[in-house]
């Protein structure tokens, strides 16, 4: 740690759910923590949002999981986890050990395999929040995504928000026409917050073989690529409903980045990709926004939601 | 800087020497001795691309050779092929160029217990780590014996090399431009007879693996196979190098996919689930990016 803290607060409130700094890892990019131990210390962190947990072990894609595209990555993990008992029983104890406040994503193809895994999570010590992944294809209507749909993301968020002892924070897609139609389903299920964005949907082709590059054809972008789409998800959203707290996230890689999201509405952030390229990535980013408010000479981050200058 | 856990460091390292080989290979030899004094054959280092971020993820490379020079002066050398952008940055750095090392990584090579005669199986770029798993296991008192194959002459990866490091070596050419025409399994029974070998160590292309993981099963012989599989983080964490392993339990139905990058990528032939490995996706030990 080399930036000043002295005279910073930097801890934040998302409606009631409160990390020591503004800066978590976002799921899927941080496992559920482990292999970053041996690089920083996770205590530092404003939180961690493991990877996506469903009710029963998911064995994930054949490979190729994963491309690079420019300034960015494709991936088609298939959100492969051992499901949540295992997670509740090998993992979570370990991570709560650290002094991380964890927010655990779930995951499921029907409303009501979100809800058993929330129902297991329930009361779960070290978990402040859920944060419901809603970009998985519905068992109903397998071509949709819930979180593509008004209704189906109501469905979700509204029995998840019923079992659920902790808030709960619903993740967007930018993959659809309108991010506040779906937001305000989410809010109008009884959502506290927001996460936004998802990846978004992408695909590649190896010229010289003629192969997709991923074995699903399409997958998940991520990385500095789609940072501005994620700008513009969080604007788009946060204007619309200025209550309810969210969490950026889309390609962020500096402090200068954080400092984005929150001007575009954001209350906290998650740091993704860079997590992969630099297992430190997280204080660095953490570090440089520091700087940034000290030389911006802001003294609490959660001015810098309101200081856009938006006409 | 960041000292990390056994195994792995994170830290710029020089670049010491850059060398064209024979026709396709390229060798970059950093001057990296925290991952020197750590790594063991079979293991991989991730080298970040200098200065461009629209290069996003670390290419690894399996560790081709360390020399051990006491103080700091200890080397990490990797050899590859151009398989993209990635790749033709780095045949383009110079000595004294810089780059950010992640590693060693992943589990290496397993060493047998008593004095054993083991034989080495390369194809293409794949051979890259059986140079140095040949010294150390020389070092460790074993008997080392060689197949070295590739499409031409010029594919052999560095062999008069692999005639100084073992006790006789077979190369195989595709073309028949060198050694025996053919792929190294049309010599493989043969060359385990000879030398009477009692452990395979092998790296290449999946079919490659695939094909001598049979003839050693048949032939009743421990088999380690290094695998390449496409990868982005190289520590564990985003699930993208994915291997399909028999559980412990056994049944062909009872597997998992298992990360290459922790997990491996050294594998025992006998735990890997062959029947559902797809040999389609083109060998790489360039990562999601080339």
């Amino acid at each position: 740690m080399t930036a000043d803290r002295r005279n910073l607060k930097l801890a934040v409130d998302l409606g009631g759910v409160k990390f020591p700094n503004p800066i978590l890892t976002a799921s899927g990019t941080f496992h559920y923590g482990r292999e970053f131990a041996p690089y920083l210390d996770l205590s530092k962190l404003g939180g961690v949002i493991v990877k996506s947990l469903s009710a029963k072990p998911w064995p994930g894609h054949p490979p190729p999981r994963g491309a690079e595209t420019p300034s960015g990555m494709l991936n088609a993990i298939g959100l492969q986890n051992p499901g949540v008992a295992a997670f509740c029983d090998h993992e979570l104890p370990w991570l709560v050990e650290q002094g991380v406040p964890v927010i655990a994503s779930i995951v499921g193809h029907s409303p009501e395999e979100y809800m058993k895994v929330a129902d297991r999570l329930r009361g779960a010590p070290g978990i402040v929040a859920m944060e419901v992944n809603i970009s998985c294809p519905n068992l109903e209507d397998p071509t949709k995504m819930f979180s593509s749909d008004p209704d189906a993301t109501g469905k979700v968020i509204r029995g998840v928000t019923r079992v659920a002892s902790q808030p709960v924070f619903t993740k967007l897609s930018p993959d659809v026409t309108n991010i506040v139609d779906i937001a305000r389903a989410a809010v109008r299920a009884g959502t506290h917050g927001l996460a936004v964005m998802n990846t978004a949907l992408g695909m590649a082709i190896d010229t010289e073989t003629f192969s997709p590059k991923l074995s699903t054809l399409t997958g998940g972008l991520s990385g500095p690529a789609i940072k501005p789409i994620a700008i513009r998800c969080v604007y788009q959203v946060s204007r619309a409903f200025p209550d309810v707290p969210i969490i950026g996230q889309g390609g962020i890689w500096t402090g200068e980045d954080v400092a984005e999201f929150l001007l575009a509405g954001a209350s906290a952030v998650a740091v993704g990709t860079a997590n992969f390229i630099e297992p430190t990535a997280s204080m660095r980013i953490l570090d440089e926004f520091i700087e940034y408010l000290n030389r911006k000479r802001i003294r609490d981050v959660s001015q810098l939601r309101r200081m856009m200058k938006d006409g | 800087m960041s000292p990390a856990n056994p195994g792995a460091w994170s830290g710029p390292a020089e670049v010491f020497a850059y060398r064209r080989l024979a026709e396709p290979y390229h060798s970059l030899t950093l001057v990296a001795p925290e991952v020197c004094s750590r790594a063991a054959p079979g293991q991989f280092i991730a080298l970040r691309m200098p200065d461009d971020r629209s290069l996003l993820l670390r290419r690894p490379f399996s560790i081709h050779r360390v020399d051990r020079r006491p103080g700091w002066a200890g080397t990490v050398e990797v050899v590859f092929d151009i398989r993209g952008r990635g790749t033709e940055v780095l045949s383009r750095l110079r000595q004294h160029a810089a780059l950010d090392v992640l590693g060693p990584l992943g589990r290496p090579f397993r060493y047998p217990k008593e004095p054993t005669n083991c034989l080495l199986v390369g194809g293409g770029i794949g051979a890259a780590p059986l140079l140095f798993l040949a010294e150390e296991l020389r070092g460790h008192g074993h008997r080392v014996d060689y197949i070295l194959g590739g499409r031409t002459q010029d594919h052999l990866l560095r062999p008069i090399e692999a005639k100084r490091a073992s006790l006789t070596v077979t190369f195989t050419t595709d073309d028949g431009s060198s050694g025996y025409r053919g792929v190294v399994t049309d010599v493989l029974a043969e060359r385990v007879r000879a030398t009477n070998a009692k452990v395979v160590y092998t790296c290449g292309p999946v079919a490659m693996l695939r094909a001598v993981a049979r003839v050693c099963a048949q032939m009743k012989l421990s088999c380690e196979v290094a695998w390449e599989e496409v990868m982005a983080c190289g520590f564990g964490a985003c699930l993208v190098c994915a291997v399909p392993v028999r559980l412990d339990r056994g049944g062909d139905d009872d597997w998992a996919w298992a990360r290459c990058c922790t997990e491996g990528p050294v594998f025992s032939a006998s735990r890997v689930h062959w029947e559902r490995v797809e040999e389609s996706g083109a060998p790489t030990t360039t990562g999601v990016g080339g």
